[in-house]
């Protein structure tokens, strides 16, 4: 299980986080929304020790992130997957060695980890594209690649840092269903920090909304559906006032 | 005034303890050789076969144009075949470490610079990170040891490389003889005045490479933020090259 206890961070003195608590039960998705720079991604990083906390921590299966040694730290990041925002693939290696990486650093031999990065790019309906390089992606096709080197090392966790951020309706839905797929497939728990509630509804077991540094309402999908806080309702109705 | 003072003054404390981080991370990535192995001499030929051609030109120039300006100097004064103790000296001492030195912050400094900071605006150093992988190893160690010990080799081929043309130059244009050149040559050699240069050339490739990572993982801000670090790596490299140069001297030479 994550918990974020009182988490608080501030950039230049402009505090971001301000007291974040949120519990992640195990086997779900809890989906974080807010407006843009509320720091959902600032939360996001915390989980994996990106980012340092000025107070309060981030607990991973009874672990608090911020106090762990550098070995202790590295084999936590073994157990997350982490897709990032614009996917953040190396430039200079091809799909086959983006999606490799992480798993040479683990004891496999050259043919189970071919094997891996086959089934990962399967997974995201990426077959065929192993000796391409980022640049001759899609927006869409890169954020499965990125999809694909978070499942590849068969996490507990994946954390999604705006996953169909930039992309058109229907490639956000099926990184939607691979986000789904990949529950079912993995049994991972997810954590996923949108903006998109079209995706919110569709991938989430529960949502939080992030507001002014502190979780202002979480429920399941029905609940926040029908609630009645003023600023949750304004934020998924999408009304300017 | 006073204020603003106080500013930068905390600005530096914190970069100075911000670098003894960095050292002090870089350090503890030593163990982890399986990552910087291979990767070390990926970035030796990009540092050492890459710039050959510019220090090489570089060192070409400077040999024939150091020829000609002794001859200048010395005509009707000195012994001609001293052209051959200055192009000698001055290579080997100086001009060969620190033009190579200077040319090669502009291309391995700057380049590393706007490589890492790339990867930093575009978070593929903290995916790095997510992957288990210490960008200190990955990253920052490779180019640091490619940087030490392909120096010494390239500063070496430039200074042979100014030698030779200051020579050609001094048959063709000056008309000395061979043995004259090398009579010059030989005149004032001493062994320090090798190992002087190429150790010299060590520490400013590892203070270049060293300055392009840490400045290059500090980038803040998108593509503006990486043309910033580019500029900043090859300013800082070339300041602090110049004095080293005037540290060793006083050190070593003295």
């Amino acid at each position: 299980m994550i918990e974020f206890q009182d988490l608080r961070k501030a950039f230049d003195g402009r505090p971001v986080l301000d007291g974040f608590t949120l519990r992640v039960p195990d086997g779900e998705t809890t989906v974080i929304i807010g407006y843009s720079g509320t720091g959902k991604s600032v939360a996001l990083k915390h989980v994996v020790g990106l980012l340092q906390p000025d107070a309060g921590d981030v607990i991973v299966d009874g672990r608090a992130v911020a106090t762990l040694e550098r070995a202790a730290l590295t084999a936590l990041r073994r157990e997350i997957g982490f897709v990032f925002q614009f996917a953040a693939l190396f430039d200079s290696m091809s799909v086959f060695d983006n999606v490799a990486l992480g798993l040479r650093r683990r004891d496999l031999s050259d043919d189970e980890i071919a094997a891996r990065v086959r089934e990962a790019l399967a997974l995201v309906d990426l077959t065929g594209a192993e000796e391409r390089y980022p640049a001759e992606l899609s927006g869409g096709m890169r954020k499965r690649v990125g999809i694909a080197r978070a499942i590849a090392l068969r996490p507990r966790y994946i954390l999604y840092d705006e996953p169909t951020t930039g992309l058109d309706p229907v490639t956000s839905a099926v990184i939607d269903q691979l986000m789904m797929r990949t529950r079912e497939h993995l049994r991972v728990t997810g954590i996923v920090v949108t903006h998109d509630m079209r995706s919110a509804y569709t991938v989430g077991d529960r949502i939080a909304m992030l507001y002014e540094g502190k979780i202002r309402q979480v429920g399941t999908v029905a609940q926040i559906q029908e609630t009645e806080d003023p600023v949750v309702r304004q934020f998924i109705e999408g009304r300017p006032t | 005034m006073i204020e603003r003072l106080g500013r930068h003054t905390v600005d530096a404390i914190k970069a100075v303890g911000g670098f003894g981080h960095f050292v002090r991370d870089l350090a503890h990535a030593i163990p982890d050789v399986a990552v910087w192995g291979p990767r070390t001499l990926v970035q030796m030929r990009r540092v050492g076969v890459d710039s050959l051609p510019v220090a090489l030109f570089i060192a070409a120039f400077t040999g024939v144009v150091l020829a000609l300006q002794a001859s200048y100097t010395f005509t009707g004064t000195v012994p001609l075949y001293f052209v051959g103790t200055l192009v000698g000296k001055t290579m080997m001492l100086e001009l060969g470490p620190v033009l190579a030195g200077l040319a090669l912050a502009g291309r391995v400094g700057a380049s590393m610079a706007a490589e890492l900071g790339t990867m930093k605006v575009t978070e593929q150093v903290d995916a790095l990170e997510t992957l288990a992988y210490d960008p200190q190893s990955f990253l920052v160690l490779p180019r640091v040891l490619a940087g030490t010990t392909m120096f010494p080799v390239i500063v070496a081929l430039a200074i042979l490389t100014g030698i030779v043309t200051g020579w050609i130059a001094s048959l063709v244009l000056l008309d000395l003889s061979t043995q004259e050149f090398l009579k010059g040559l030989k005149l004032f050699y001493r062994f320090k005045d090798t190992w002087f240069g190429l150790f010299k050339s060590a520490t400013f490739g590892c203070t270049i490479t060293l300055v392009g990572c840490v400045v290059g993982l500090s980038t803040r801000g998108g593509a503006e933020g990486v043309g910033r670090s580019t500029t900043r790596a090859v300013v800082y490299s070339a300041v602090l090259l110049l004095v080293l140069d005037a540290f060793w001297a006083l050190v070593l030479l003295r």
